[in-house]
This record gives structure tokens, C-alpha cells and sequence, in this order.
């Protein structure tokens, strides 16, 4: 008795505060960044974004970008790819690059004392990349490898068809990894191309946290950032939106089908996209009760998981879902989904939901900023979607002033069950392609 | 619960998280409760956040014969609540903390977590102490998680050809130990798990001295004593239990070779996967050594053995991977993994790849390939302390895997004393091939050479 007290009680509970002390730093060449300072533990984990990304890729010369990313740490200046790799480990330092459809991002870790060495073999590699020839053939190898896997998987198939069908010819409708035939075709100057497109100082969002004072962060960036060129290649345009309501069946012979529904979005600066964001929290958000979990796993043992996410990209706005299901389920599962999505559009949350999910959001924010590299990331984040430097201070009192008036006209405005398009890639019962 | 925690709970909650970066996770303490419970407490006091962990020394390779999944269908279970907690409600009380839970099941233990702010520990213990002796399981629960799990089982397995060969070729690496079990269970088995399988499982394992506690964040050992004290010291311990004595393997005197063919294939793959010995309390050296050499062979993308030969001065492999993980209650495996690039036919790849181990075997170690590897290694245990979840689950996997927390702390030094001789030595041990399981993975209508 006394713990169903305890959770009945539990909503009066006031969340932490994020309050991680965020300093803006700009480097004596003009580089600005966010830097948490925290001697504690004697290293740097600093996080570098540029905006555009794969959606940068010339016509005709999809997967340059993503090539590169793969090529950056594969050789430069005076070092093979042999050579790099040996001189960053011998510093015990690391380095990630990606290329996503909006951003390349760097990452890195380096100990306090080899910070020097680190920073200068990182701009080595980011500045003056070598794209020697047998370097761009083996990685290239690699990245076929990767699209000829993905023709095989449900989950990638289902992807790619959902978004050839959202976006079409932009380069959202494709994979930034391009095609085997787009990357067979790539070139050494391609690779150079985009090096010099993605990487410039007019797109770049900087963060650092740990055992590094402004003044030596400011250095550190110069340093490593100022030989980039001024501007890079302009951004793709928006994206027009494509999807037709409905079902749309791709055959494919596995037991289990992968499922991917939605429609169109939210963008990030929405004056509503908080409401949205726990209207999705509530619909099928990270927890256990969320709706759909409760209908289609809780219920019904229908799948092992489901989930919704608002997808607010630079060019265009999708709420998302997905989950995947034996054959002879899957039917059943569409209609639960259909039912949930129309259901909240027409008669919006209830108080109890909105409360805990409130309560939810509010309280496990503070609990992401557990490190120096998670919060380094989350700080890159937030700049690469233009908030504030106090937004972690005021998320949550933004968050705490949805109303249930809000969410119902939310839900109204952004669910459209009849806008609904499902991608389904397996092989299910009593499913086809249509309406 | 007496009534002044309670509303400690509710109203010492308007506390800001700061990131004061003061001392890192690298204090840690343990001790024992009167019922058996073992405790381990590692404080981080960066930010008042707490990871609570309750481990149990039970999972795959401790099922009954016949009944494989229990374990981890059991982990589900635990969620499906108690006379105080219905069904779905813990983890809503979580969430409703701010908090995140899950749980996960390996061949040797299962665990259950939550990540709350640190004033939360007090309701976190109260409902894993309630669920670890007062779970109630209807058939109709039963029921519909078994549909859950062989849903997970379809996505997990089912639907992954390399995921189907990987569970064939470890069916086949252990000839009479249950690591050769899958932890999710075959299909036709967990299909026949039912209420009592659940019930009898959970009344012999689920008990205080069959379980780790491991708390990790912004608290104290005195605090952690006293809370631990409270909710967990009056379980009942399981009386009897018996020591963890499985089946071992007979001497392994014949290379196993397995093909599997599947039209969803898109890549071929080798993997070879040798039976290898694991990290023994107070004698971790020849595993210390088995890490060094799955890094020298096929840790580094670029640098390593495998890597250099296969994909650098021969174009043989698009990617080549060495993996060992010596933490296991009983002998473990050592595995080699290359993905030929097209055209390279796979028996021209294996030889290839068997080439370079022997090469490897005359020639030795490169030293300065050995000092980076010491390098990066001791670099790591600098790294680990910005990541306090991960020091928990370090010490809740060792600790119900048959080492000590002395053990745990004992394993950076253990790495840092092994020599090239040590390692040239357990390779020669390991790399056995009347110990090993090969295993491709072709495309359907391919000809396997």
C-alpha cells in the first residue's frame, strides 16, 4: 500500500535543473564555442559540426561526401594511413568522422597531456587530407560493402524506400551513402570537392568540455580550424514533401516484417514544437507506457518494440514511426497504429498523461549531462539548431507550460491519420499496397 | 517505509544539477549484507545523479535442460508486478522519477537498472527489493510476454542469417558446456516456457544471496549501507544454494566447419571462433594476455595484423576483426572475423587469412605495435572514469562472473605487466584449430569452396 502512495504522489516531485555552467569562447581568430570547463578528469572531449552534410552531394555524385568522411583519418600531410593510425594511438587520442544527411561531425578525446600533439594531427587530417589513391579504393570498398548489405536488410530497405518515396529526386529521397553505381563512379577530385564544400568555417558549431581553460581552447581552434576555407557549398533547398496516404508493400522473403509509417512534421522553431514533442512523448516516446507500446507490445504481444519520433531535419519536417512484426501480425499492428494516431488527433491526452509525461521529460533531461563527451555533443546540438546558450537552464520551464488545451489543438493540427503512409517490407498477411 | 523518507522523497527534490567536476568515479568500497547480499558502491559526485544496478548470478547457462530462455524470459517478467506494484507500474514509477530502466540477461547473469537523481536511491531499493521476493505471475501475463519474446527472438534472430549462423556456430564450439545455448532460447523451447518454469526459476535464484548490488553515482558508502540495510537486509536468502557447477567441456579434438546458404545474404563472411580460457580470480594473467593479442591481430581498423595484411598489402579483405572478452564464469572464446572483398572466393580468403596467423605465430610482435596497444590501454582507465555507468557495469559483470572486486581493480595493472612472450605464448595455446569453429556465410546458390 504504502508504494502505490509513493507513485500516486511521485507528480508533485519539482525536476532537477539543468545548470551546467556554459561559457562562450571566441578563439582570438574569430572561431566561437561553447566550452564547459571541468578540470576533474585530465582530458578534452570536443565535438565539431558542419552544417549540410551528405544533402551537400553534387548531381550526379551521390556518396561523395560520405567518402570523404570515410577518408579524412585515411592519410595526410607527411602520414599514409599506416602512419596516422600509429601516431594517434601512440597519443591515446581519438577521432570519429560522419557524414549525415545534415552535418559532417567530428569527434575527439585527447588526454591533457598529449593535448598539443592531438590537436595537431587532428588538423592535419581535417586541413591537409592526403585521398591517396589506394586509400580512396579501399574505403571505397568498404563503403559498396555497406550499400550492398543494405540491399539485403529489411530495416535499410524500408528506409530507403520511405524516404525515396517522401523526397524524391532531393537528396533527402536517398541514401547519402549513395548507390553502387554513384560510388563506382567517384572520382579522386570528387573526394577533393567535397572536402572543400562540407568543411568550411561559414557552417561550423564547436564544443568542448573538460580539463581545457578559454584561453586555451581559443588557441587550440585556431589552430586546428583556421586554415579551413571561408564558405563551402550552398545548401540543398527545402524539400517538397511526396508521401501518399496509405500502404505500400515491398516484398521481401523474411519472417518478420519491418514497418515505417508517418507524414509530415514540425519544424524545431515551431512555436508549438514543445507541445508536439509530448504529444509524441505520449504517443510512442522512449517509455514504456507510451500508447503505442501499451497497445501493440503491453496488450497484445504483437511486436518487441514501437516507437514515434518528431524528425524536424534542416529541410523539412516528418513525425516518424516504426516497428517490426511476424507476417501474420503485421495487419493487425497497422490498425492499432491507425486507430491510436486517430484517436489522439480527435480526443487529445488526458491530464494524468500529460502530467507524467511532463514529469518524464523534465526529469531525466538533467540525467543526459553525464559526462564530458555527452554533454560536448549536447552543446553541439544545440547550436546546430540555433537555441540559445541558456536553453539547458530554461527547457524545462518551457516544457512545464504545455497545456492540455495545447496539446489537444496540437494533436489536431498535427496528426492526420488519413495523411498516414505505412512502408512495409517483408512479406505480411492480409496486407497490399494500397489504401 | 517510514513516513519522514517519504517525504524526504517528495520534497528534498528542488536540488539544480550542477556539473561541480569534482572528484570522478575512482572510489569505490564493498561489503556484505547479513543475508548474503554483496554490495558495491563507486562514487562519482560530479552530479547528483545515481545508477542502481541489482545483479543476480543466474542466467543462460544456468537453465534446465530442455527449458532454454527462461532466463531471459524471466528478466521480462520481473516487470510484470507485485501485491504493491501492478503490472507496468515500476517502470512507470521510474519514468515518472525522470528516471530510465531496462534490464538485460547474458549466460551469466541477469540485471536490472535504473538511472535516477540521487535522492531518488530510497524508492529505487524499496521496489527491486519488493520485485526480487514478491513477484506475482498470472498465466494470461505469461501469455502475452511469451508473444513479446518470440517477437524479439523474429527481430533479434530470426530475420538475421549472420545472427542464425553465429547461434549454429556456438551450438557447435561447445560440445557439452550450456554456453553453447542461445540466451534468448530456441524457438521450439521458449515456445513451451510456461508459469511454473517461472515460478520454480524464480524462487531459486531470485534471492539476496544470489545477488550483486551495485550503486554508482553522487552517494556515499555509509549512505548506501544504510539504505541497503533497510530495503534489502530482511529478504530471505534462498537456503542451499548450490555452487555454479556446469558441465565442462571434454577435450576438443576435431575442427568443426559449418556453411550456411541464404538468399538475404549480401556479403559473405568467415568467422573462427577458437575456445579460449577466461579470467580466473586471482589469475587474470593469461586472459590479460589473450586482450593484447585480439589487438595486436584484429583490434585497429588500420594498424592491427589482420588489417595490415589482409586489406593493406594483400587485397583480399574489406574488413578483418579480432574480439575477446575474458570476463565469463567458464572458458570463453577468442574470434576472428574477415568479410572478403568481391571476387575473393572464401576458401582463398580463410587460407589467406590462416597464412598470416602462422606468419604471425614465427615472426612475433611488432614492439612498437605492443607499447601503443599499453599506451591506449592505460589512456582507457582515464577515459572509463568519464563514464560512471560503464564502471558499474564492469563491476556487476565481473562480480557474477566469478571475480572479486580485487580482481576488477587488480586488471589495469594485470594488463600493464603482460609481456610479448606472454602473449606469443597464449596465442600458441589458443590458435588451435582442433579447438575451433569456422563458419561461412555464403549467398544462396553460391558454391561453397
Amino acid at each position: 500500500m504504502m508504494i502505490r502512495l509513493v507513485l500516486a504522489l511521485i507528480f508533485l516531485a519539482l525536476p532537477l535543473r539543468a545548470e551546467v555552467a556554459i561559457e562562450q569562447v571566441t578563439s582570438p581568430g574569430g572561431i566561437t564555442a561553447w566550452l564547459v570547463e571541468d578540470h576533474g578528469i585530465p582530458f578534452t572531449a570536443l565535438e565539431i559540426r558542419f552544417r549540410g552534410g551528405t544533402s551537400l552531394d553534387a548531381p550526379g555524385r551521390r556518396g561523395a561526401v560520405n567518402l570523404m568522411a570515410g577518408l579524412i583519418e585515411e592519410g595526410a600531410a607527411g602520414l599514409d594511413a599506416q602512419g596516422f593510425a600509429a601516431a594517434r594511438d601512440a597519443l591515446a587520442a581519438e577521432y570519429r568522422f560522419g557524414a549525415s544527411q545534415d552535418s559532417v561531425s567530428v569527434s575527439a578525446r585527447f588526454l591533457t597531456e598529449n593535448r598539443d600533439a592531438a590537436v595537431d594531427l587532428l588538423r592535419s587530417a581535417l586541413i591537409t587530407p592526403r585521398f591517396d589513391a589506394d586509400a580512396v579504393e579501399r574505403v571505397r570498398g568498404q563503403v559498396l560493402s555497406n550499400i550492398r548489405s543494405n540491399a539485403k536488410d529489411p530495416s535499410a530497405l524500408a528506409g530507403l524506400a520511405f524516404d525515396a518515396a517522401a523526397f524524391g529526386s532531393h537528396p533527402y529521397g536517398s541514401s547519402g551513402d549513395g548507390t553502387e553505381a554513384s560510388v563506382a563512379g567517384l572520382s579522386r577530385d570528387d573526394v577533393v570537392a567535397a572536402h572543400h564544400g562540407a568543411l568550411a568555417r561559414d557552417r561550423l558549431y564547436v564544443a568542448a568540455v573538460g580539463d581545457i581553460s578559454p584561453a586555451e581552447l581559443g588557441a587550440a581552434l585556431d589552430h586546428l580550424l583556421g586554415d579551413l576555407p571561408a564558405t563551402g557549398a550552398a545548401l540543398p533547398g527545402r524539400a517538397d514533401y511526396g508521401l501518399t496516404p496509405g500502404v505500400v508493400v515491398q516484398d521481401f522473403p523474411t519472417p518478420q516484417s519491418v514497418v515505417l509509417f508517418g507524414h509530415q512534421g514540425i519544424t524545431r522553431d515551431d512555436p508549438d514544437f514543445f507541445a508536439a514533442y509530448l504529444l509524441n512523448e505520449i504517443l510512442g516516446g522512449g517509455r514504456f507506457s507510451a500508447r503505442l507500446m501499451t497497445e501493440l507490445r503491453e496488450k497484445r504481444g504483437l511486436t518487441y518494440g514501437v516507437s514515434t519520433f518528431l524528425v524536424p531535419m534542416d529541410q523539412a519536417e516528418l513525425v516518424m514511426g516504426q516497428f517490426a512484426a511476424d507476417n501474420d501480425k503485421v495487419a493487425q499492428a497497422t490498425l492499432l497504429v491507425r486507430e491510436s494516431w486517430a484517436a489522439l488527433a480527435r480526443d487529445g491526452v488526458t491530464a494524468e498523461e500529460l502530467a507524467a509525461a511532463k514529469t518524464y521529460a523534465t526529469g531525466s533531461y538533467p540525467l543526459r549531462f553525464d559526462g564530458n563527451g555527452p554533454i560536448a555533443r549536447i552543446l553541439v546540438g544545440m547550436q546546430i539548431q540555433h537555441l540559445p546558450i541558456d536553453y539547458a537552464a530554461t527547457r524545462n520551464a518551457r516544457i512545464n507550460a504545455v497545456t492540455l488545451a495545447d496539446i489537444k489543438r496540437v494533436a489536431a493540427r498535427l496528426l492526420q491519420p488519413e495523411a498516414l503512409h505505412f512502408t512495409v517490407v517483408g512479406q505480411p498477411v492480409g496486407l497490399v499496397s494500397g489504401n | 517505509m517510514p513516513p519522514t523518507l517519504l517525504r524526504n522523497l517528495f520534497y528534498e527534490m528542488a536540488v539544480g544539477l550542477t556539473w561541480v567536476g569534482m572528484a570522478s568515479a575512482d572510489t569505490v568500497s564493498d561489503f556484505t549484507l547479513a543475508n548474503g547480499m554483496e554490495v558495491v558502491v563507486i562514487e562519482d559526485h560530479r552530479a547528483p545523479v545515481v545508477t542502481h544496478m541489482v545483479w543476480y548470478r543466474v542466467g543462460a547457462a544456468d537453465e534446465p535442460l530442455g527449458h532454454s530462455g527462461i532466463a531471459h524470459f524471466f528478466e521480462h517478467l520481473m516487470f510484470k508486478g507485485t501485491p504493491s506494484v501492478g503490472p507496468g507500474e515500476f517502470s512507470a514509477a521510474v519514468e515518472a522519477q525522470g528516471g530510465s530502466d531496462n534490464a538485460f540477461t547474458s549466460w551469466d547473469y541477469t540485471a536490472y537498472f535504473q538511472r535516477v537523481a540521487a535522492d531518488r536511491l530510497a524508492l529505487m531499493m524499496t521496489m527491486e527489493a519488493d520485485r526480487m521476493r514478491n513477484l506475482v505471475l498470472s498465466d494470461d501475463l505469461v501469455a502475452t510476454e511469451r508473444e513479446v519474446i518470440l517477437a524479439e527472438r523474429g527481430q533479434r534472430i530470426d530475420t538475421d542469417p549472420g545472427a542464425l549462423l553465429s547461434e549454429q556456430a556456438r551450438a557447435a564450439q561447445f560440445l557439452n558446456h550450456p554456453y553453447g545455448v542461445p540466451i534468448i532460447g530456441w524457438r521450439h523451447e521458449i515456445a513451451a516456457l510456461n508459469r511454473a518454469d517461472a515460478q520454480a526459476f524464480y524462487q531459486t535464484y531470485y534471492a539476496p544471496n544470489d545477488a550483486v548490488l551495485v550503486v554508482a553515482g553522487d552517494v556515499t558508502p555509509d549512505g548506501v549501507r544504510a539504505l541497503a540495510e533497510a530495503h534489502y537486509g530482511p529478504l530471505q536468502p534462498t537456503p542451499g544454494l548450490a555452487p555454479r557447477a556446469r558441465p565442462t567441456e571434454p577435450p576438443q579434438l576435431a575442427e568443426r566447419r559449418l556453411v550456411m546458404a541464404d538468399a538475404r545474404v549480401a556479403q559473405p563472411v568467415i568467422t573462427r571462433d577458437y575456445l579460449a580460457p577466461e579470467r580466473n580470480p586471482g589469475d587474470q594473467a593469461n586472459a590479460a594476455a589473450l586482450t593484447f593479442l585480439a589487438e595486436l591481430l584484429g583490434g585497429n581498423p588500420t594498424t592491427s595484423v589482420l588489417a595490415r595484411a589482409l586489406q593493406f598489402d594483400a587485397q583480399k579483405a574489406v574488413y578483418t576483426g579480432a574480439f575477446y572478452d575474458g570476463t565469463a564464469l567458464d572458458a570463453s572464446t577468442f574470434g576472428l572475423v574477415l568479410v572478403p572483398l568481391p571476387g575473393v572466393a572464401l576458401a582463398e580468403a580463410e587460407a589467406a587469412m590462416d597464412a598470416v596467423i602462422a606468419q604471425f605465430l614465427k615472426d612475433g610482435i611488432d614492439p612498437q605495435a605492443f607499447a601503443r596497444i599499453k599506451t591506449q590501454l592505460r589512456a582507457n582507465e582515464i577515459y572509463a572514469r568519464d563514464n560512471v555507468d560503464g564502471l558499474a557495469r564492469r563491476y556487476g559483470e565481473a562480480l557474477t562472473s566469478g571475480l572479486t572486486v580485487a580482481d576488477v581493480q587488480a586488471w589495469p595493472e594485470v594488463l600493464q605487466a603482460v609481456t610479448p612472450e606472454d602473449v606469443m605464448a597464449a596465442a600458441a595455446e589458443v590458435l588451435d584449430r582442433r579447438q575451433a569453429v569456422t563458419a561461412w556465410l555464403v549467398q544462396d546458390g553460391e558454391v561453397a569452396q
